[in-house]
């Protein structure tokens, strides 16, 4: 059974139709990638499964059960976690930190006992962040564990955006290209973190620029082109449509591409 | 994670020490006094610092939090025959709940808007208190009923030094405590991202009522302590002004620095006392500390002075 | 009837007042995104300028004058000296940055003058005129016929001249508007003056109704405020409407409910408005991008 089905959804803002009819499947430890050109939707769409915006109309199913319209944090509970194209990581606060923050909702939060500082308080917080440092371990962040996120490079926050969202123990997983700014060094590690992700049994959705990323890891792209469909497919499938051609490239680009 | 521990222990003992190696040198009660009002006054900043620092959320009417708990008691023993202690539990009881109920629309608001929406909530509680004159004494204020523990009176400026300074060491035990917990890591997460943390399942707007409670709780009962030991309350302690004195103590510590609150603190209680030969010119030196430490001193003095030291070791 | 109309004239002459402040407000906001608490100040100054001039024999026209100046060099150095050396702070510290310069003021206001309470004589009298029954002050109509002017005044300045596009697309787009050649530092300044002018002009206007002291511009900005909120942060049209919006409300709940609480009316609205609709009644929402 697909983990997450997405099911002609809607969205306009002031009267432009930014998503309209966009509809698919994820199946778990799947890599679906969503492209297409700039201003196709694509974040826009990331942006109403995860619950940030309200969708005009449409659905969104989480293993089955309707989460349309759910607040974040619930989805989070659900099992649906995200990256975010411009970097949304908590600079103040350490590497390790902003990972401990992913395991949110795997901690008992008590307020009074977090008052009082329990001793279960500590003993919680010592298996937090020893989850959180492994985590850091597998995007290769180990070393970086107690410097202030803000001062991380931008590959290393985009890693570091990964491991926050992994350590939610997600279902799915949308990534919002986590390659972007990234040098082929760093995109080859995230690559490999995205397929080990998927081999544990995690859905991974990717928006992502960098073709050669997408074409080598996803098993399916869905292109969208001004908030629709185009075509779905496998990356060979996608590859060799004419229509995907013209819309990066507009129609005069494609006859040229064709023609080289 | 033992760096950790071993700070805020440190924090503490230092504190501790300071508090009791201080009136060794204290040559009149005058200053037993003057340093009881900067542990009150730090007591309330700490809260407000949890809310403004730690959870990013301002507000402007904190001072109104101070009232009810200055007023409660006031009143409570005055009027209703309620115990001074018992006063105290009421005032902060109504505070949190006041915070709670009031809390959930306006912490939705960002910005200027929670700002605003703060110093409403702030004027509008000390204009009743000013103007239900029967309970309060309006503008002229009350006098408060000496605090009677266990058939003790207790008076005399020594006395409340070691009262408020033991509320301040809880205070700050308290604080510190909170900063390396869930809650403490989900109000610094929902500070610099909203978005973030509420991917990461975090519950928004829970934690920032959260934070909003905890700040007034500890407002009321620093009012509550300052009224006991003057033995006297007026509006001026909920007023705007207060308000924003406490901001400032806040802010010009360092957003988030727990003993920068402290020293914020004892800036703005001592100064005044220094310049007292100046009295007329006390507003135009508060209106002047506030604006020159926000530019000058943008991040705080204790977490500038922590980066200046640290510069200077390497 | 009479009594109505009486509540209605005295809600719209404050109201005028609380708009001139919205409008203060709305223009530093419009070009700096700076909430200035300190727009008060400068309805106190006004007021406070012109009774001391006056008292020392400048005739009152020339008084009045004086006040706007000595009004517009406070807005000035308070742009130059507190907000333009804080570029880049946030929202929030710079809030702080004028409530301390509202402060300062007062403070300076209190050394420089006193803690008095003073009155101006009405421009034209003190006899009222009766108007369907009830008695008008005739100081009512040199205040709303004040504000209208001051509205039209800058309506004209704001549409029809370059410098008013200039402030609108600094408002719109600072960076877009510094590449088209607009001096936004200058802008900024204008705005900061601009605004002091219309309070002391405000100030000036509403003392030989409501007396005045170094402390009035408190209570005034942040009503002021209450009446931009009311009207949505930003809109100039707001700004007029929740002004005279509100001071009907005032005036007619100080009239039919409760005068005690006249003054906590304002901050009522606020919170409601707040609660209800934070973009105000003629404000946009927006859209949070992530």
């Amino acid at each position: 059974m697909s983990v997450l089905e997405v099911s002609d959804i809607g969205i306009s803002f002031g009267g432009v139709k930014a998503i309209d009819g966009v509809g698919f499947a994820v199946e778990p430890g799947e890599i679906f990638s969503i492209i297409g050109p700039n201003g196709a939707g694509k974040t826009t769409l990331f942006n109403v499964i995860s619950g940030m915006y309200t969708a005009s109309h449409g659905r969104v199913l989480l293993a089955g059960e309707d989460v349309t319209g759910l607040p974040p944090d619930v989805l989070a509970a659900r099992g649906l976690s995200r990256t975010f194209q411009n970097l949304q990581i908590f600079h103040r606060m350490t590497a390790a930190e902003n990972v401990m923050v992913g395991r949110h909702l795997q901690e008992n939060c008590s307020l009074l006992a977090d008052l009082l500082r329990l001793p279960s308080v500590n003993r919680q917080n010592r298996a937090t962040r020893a989850a959180a440092l492994a985590l850091l371990d597998q995007v290769g962040l180990r070393d970086c564990a107690d410097i202030p996120a803000g001062a991380l490079s931008y590959g290393a926050s985009k890693r570091l955006e990964i491991a926050r969202a992994l350590a939610a123990e997600p279902r799915v997983l949308l990534l919002d290209e986590p390659a972007a700014g990234c040098n082929s060094v760093e995109t080859e590690d995230i690559d490999r973190l995205i397929g080990r992700v998927a081999d544990r049994g995690i859905a991974v959705v990717l928006v992502e620029h960098d073709m050669k990323l997408v074409m080598k890891i996803s098993h399916r792209i869905l292109v969208l082109e001004q908030g629709r469909m185009l075509v779905e497919g496998s990356p060979q499938q996608v590859r060799d449509n004419p229509l995907v051609l013209e819309a990066y490239l507009g129609h005069h680009g494609a006859r040229e591409a064709a023609r080289a | 994670m033992m760096t950790r521990l071993n700070r805020r222990s440190v924090i503490l003992l230092a504190l501790a020490t300071m508090m009791a190696l201080l009136p060794l040198v204290f040559p009149s009660s005058y200053y037993f006094r003057v340093a009881s009002l900067v542990w009150v006054s730090a007591l309330a900043a700490i809260g407000l610092n949890i809310l403004m620092g730690k959870a990013g959320q301002v507000s402007l009417g904190h001072a109104g939090f101070f009232g009810i708990g200055a007023y409660a008691v006031a009143i409570g023993p005055a009027h209703l025959g309620v115990n001074a202690l018992a006063a105290v539990g009421i005032g902060a009881l109504l505070s949190g709940l006041l915070a709670f109920l009031v809390g959930r629309p306006i912490l939705r608001l960002k910005g200027h808007y929670l700002a605003i929406a703060t110093l409403g909530l702030g004027v509008l509680i000390a204009m009743v208190i000013t103007t239900e004159s029967r309970w309060t004494g309006g503008p002229d204020g009350m006098p408060v009923a000496k605090l009677v523990l266990f058939g003790w009176r207790v008076s005399g400026s020594d006395t409340w030094y070691w009262i408020t300074a033991g509320l301040l060491l809880i205070g700050t035990w308290i604080a510190l405590n909170l900063d390396d917990t869930p809650t403490g890591r989900a109000f610094r997460a929902l500070h610099d991202s909203e978005t973030a943390a509420r991917v990461a399942g975090v519950a928004v707007n829970r934690f920032k009522l959260q934070a909003f409670v905890i700040a007034a709780v500890y407002a009321s009962v620093a009012g509550s302590a300052l009224a006991m030991m003057n033995g006297f309350v007026n509006p001026d302690q909920a007023g705007f002004l207060h308000s924003v004195e406490l901001v400032t103590m806040v802010v010009l510590g360092g957003l988030g620095s727990i003993v920068g609150s402290i020293v914020g603190a004892a800036v703005l209680v001592v100064l005044p006392q220094v310049l007292t030969v100046f009295q007329e010119y006390e507003h135009f030196m508060l209106g002047l500390l506030i604006i020159v430490s926000m530019i000058f001193m943008r991040d705080g003095m204790v977490p500038m002075l922590a980066r200046l030291i640290t510069r200077g070791r390497r | 009837m009479s009594e109505l109309l009486q509540f209605f004239v005295s809600g719209l002459t404050v109201g005028a007042v609380y708009a001139l402040v919205a409008l203060g407000f709305t223009l530093v906001y419009h070009a700096s995104e700076v909430v200035n608490f300190a727009q008060g100040e400068f309805v106190m100054l006004g007021g406070m300028v012109t009774v001391f001039a006056y008292a020392a024999g400048v005739p009152l026209p020339l008084a009045a004058l004086l006040a706007v100046l000595v009004a517009i060099v406070v807005g000035l150095l308070l742009y130059w000296l507190a907000i333009a050396p804080a570029r880049g702070a946030t929202a929030v510290s710079l809030i702080i940055i004028t409530i301390g310069a509202s402060i300062l003021l007062r403070g300076a206001a209190q050394i420089v003058f006193d803690k008095q309470f003073h009155k101006l004589p009405a421009f034209s009298g003190d006899t009222p005129v009766d108007l369907f029954g009830a008695a008008i002050q005739p100081q009512s109509f040199w205040v709303l016929g004040g504000a209208a002017l001051l509205v039209l005044l800058l309506y004209y300045v704001m549409e029809r001249t370059l410098l008013g596009k200039a402030v609108m697309a600094t408002a719109a787009n600072r960076l877009a508007a510094r590449l088209v050649g607009v001096n936004v530092a200058t802008i900024m300044a204008l705005a900061f003056g601009g605004s002091a002018a219309i309070g002391a002009v405000a100030g000036i206007l509403i003392t030989p109704i409501t007396l005045t002291s170094y402390d009035v511009g408190t209570l005034l900005a942040l009503k002021g405020f209450a009446a931009a909120m009311l009207g949505g942060m930003g809109s100039p049209l707001g700004a007029v409407v929740g002004g005279l919006l509100l001071g009907l409300l005032e005036a007619f709940g100080a009239g039919y409910i409760s005068s005690t609480y006249k003054d906590a009316i304002a901050f009522i609205v606020i919170l409601a408005v707040l609660f209800v609709a934070p973009q105000g009644l003629f404000g946009r929402r927006a859209v949070e991008r992530v």
